[in-house]
């Protein structure tokens, strides 16, 4: 049995493009690692920072966000929202001791399932690299009577 | 007939909640004649050895203000929650951390370090440090513990109700003195457990009575580097105002003259994580014609926890930074 660090990491791939060059990248029997959990939405801009910060509270070591080219957005612009998003994140993540590296955004067309299995590749070494994050260590203590974080994201109502 | 028991206490905040308190004006009658105060230490003489001899939920209600940040806060938070009926967290700093909860970015000891010996106006060469015990010929003195992090008063204990904001409005005050009254008196019902109470479920936008658009800007821009305009909404004159993702309540009294929005009314009615949300919303209102310019232009906010952050850190979801 190998001891080293398997990361676990979030990936929210947009439906029209990221996810297909996932399927692309199935289908042509690439292989990458299997550290990166896929979420399907319906656009980069949909993913909201919320979800990446709740992806990091609950143990993810690192997150990918995966999207359309620009200017190929089936939403016309809603990548251009992911582009301002995730540099501010990234910012905020520092601020809160986090390695700005644990976030990573990705245009991946659905005809690049070479891309994505290099992006995902590259960035599970990365993360391996950092280690783990361990967010429920560093809150442990302010564990207490309320603050499930389960009850805290069903307050939010997600359209369907 | 006997008066219901009402007490006030001031844990890990500056106090303004005990002076936003008289905003209720002439009510405050109303109040003497419905309660009687068994402990609130800035309007009576009390201790905590006379809240410590009463029975378990003896008092019908106790506003808590501050946040918990040392053992006494959190000694006196776990003593009301058992002896009190209902437990209001009353202000920002209970419900969600409050400016206080920026201590979440450091540890104890840094703290203690910055203030005792690092501030340039310090003179303390022999780094003498305030202890948590020190014994003299009399016996032991004590000081509370300083926690490295900030809580929210529900991270410690069970919370009925919350009135947000810094400090919440009289007039909210009020409303909520008026519906716990009725309540103890058999004349209505108390809302149910874990509502936020006095305010409506709208965010401080629709308070504001600014002219709003289409939200496009250029860039960001603070206050002080121009004087923006009395009419247009301020976010897309290019000021951070947090007032789409926080709660209404305030009446938008600082948008009204000209300031910014802060978000002290904590997370919109839905909102997990203020700071997320209006972090997304400033990201998504920049009009440039690349993506590597949005993202230069977004990466130039200026202190995101600060800024985004500034009343709720503890009660995020992060809720501090590792260090």
């Amino acid at each position: 049995m190998s001891e080293q660090f398997e990361p676990r990491i979030i990936g929210f791939l947009c439906r029209w493009c990221s996810y297909n060059g996932a399927d692309l990248a199935g289908t042509s029997r690439l292989k990458y690692p299997p550290n990166m959990v896929p979420i399907k939405t319906n656009c980069s801009g949909r993913v909201d920072p919320t979800h990446i910060l709740k992806a990091f509270r609950e143990g993810a070591d690192g997150v990918l966000v995966a999207g359309c080219h620009p200017g190929d957005c089936h939403y016309i612009n809603g990548n251009y929202r992911t582009a301002g998003r995730m540099p501010l994140v990234k910012k905020l993540l520092e601020q809160l001791g986090l390695e700005p590296g644990r976030l990573r955004l990705e245009w991946v067309s659905a005809a690049e399932g070479e891309k994505f299995q290099r992006v995902v590749t590259e960035f599970t070494e990365e993360i391996r690299a950092l280690g783990p994050l361990d967010w429920q260590a560093v809150v442990g203590e302010a564990e207490g009577a309320a603050g499930d974080p389960e009850a805290e994201m069903a307050k939010e109502a997600v359209p369907a | 007939m006997s008066k219901f028991k009402f007490a006030m206490y001031w844990a890990g905040s500056c106090g303004g909640c005990e002076i936003a308190f008289l905003e209720i004006k002439d009510k405050i009658i109303e109040v003497d004649a419905n309660y009687e105060v068994v402990f609130w230490p800035v309007a009576a003489d009390f201790k905590y050895k006379d809240v410590e001899g009463y029975e378990d939920g003896s008092i019908d209600v106790c506003l808590f203000n501050g946040c918990i940040r040392n053992s006494e806060n959190e000694h006196v938070a776990r003593l009301l929650r058992q002896k009190s009926k209902v437990l209001v967290a009353f202000g920002a700093c209970a419900t969600s951390g409050g400016i206080p909860g920026l201590a979440n970015l450091a540890t104890a000891q840094e703290i203690k370090d910055l203030v005792y010996t690092q501030n340039p106006s310090v003179d303390n060469p022999d780094r003498v440090y305030p202890q948590e015990r020190y014994e003299v010929p009399e016996g032991v003195l004590e000081l509370p513990v300083l926690y490295d992090t900030v809580k929210t008063l529900d991270q410690v204990v069970d919370v009925d109700y919350y009135m947000p904001g810094c400090p919440p409005e009289g007039h909210q005050i009020a409303a909520v003195l008026d519906v716990v009254t009725a309540a103890l008196k058999g004349e209505g019902e108390l809302p149910p457990k874990g509502a936020v109470i006095g305010v409506a479920p709208k965010t401080c936008c629709e308070e504001c009575k600014r002219t709003k658009s289409e939200k496009k800007v250029p860039g960001f821009r603070r206050v002080w580097e121009f004087v923006p305009d009395p009419e247009q909404c301020l976010l897309e004159q290019g000021i951070i105002c947090m007032g789409p993702a926080t709660r209404a309540g305030c009446g938008a009294r600082c948008t009204s003259v000209g300031m910014p929005c802060r978000g002290c009314y904590g997370p919109a009615e839905g909102v997990v994580d203020q700071g997320a949300k209006m972090l997304s919303t400033v990201a998504s209102i920049i009009d440039a014609p690349t993506p590597e310019e949005i993202a230069e232009i977004a990466a130039s906010v200026p202190d995101p926890v600060g800024t985004f952050y500034r009343f709720t850190l503890p009660g995020s979801l992060l809720r501090r930074a590792k260090v």
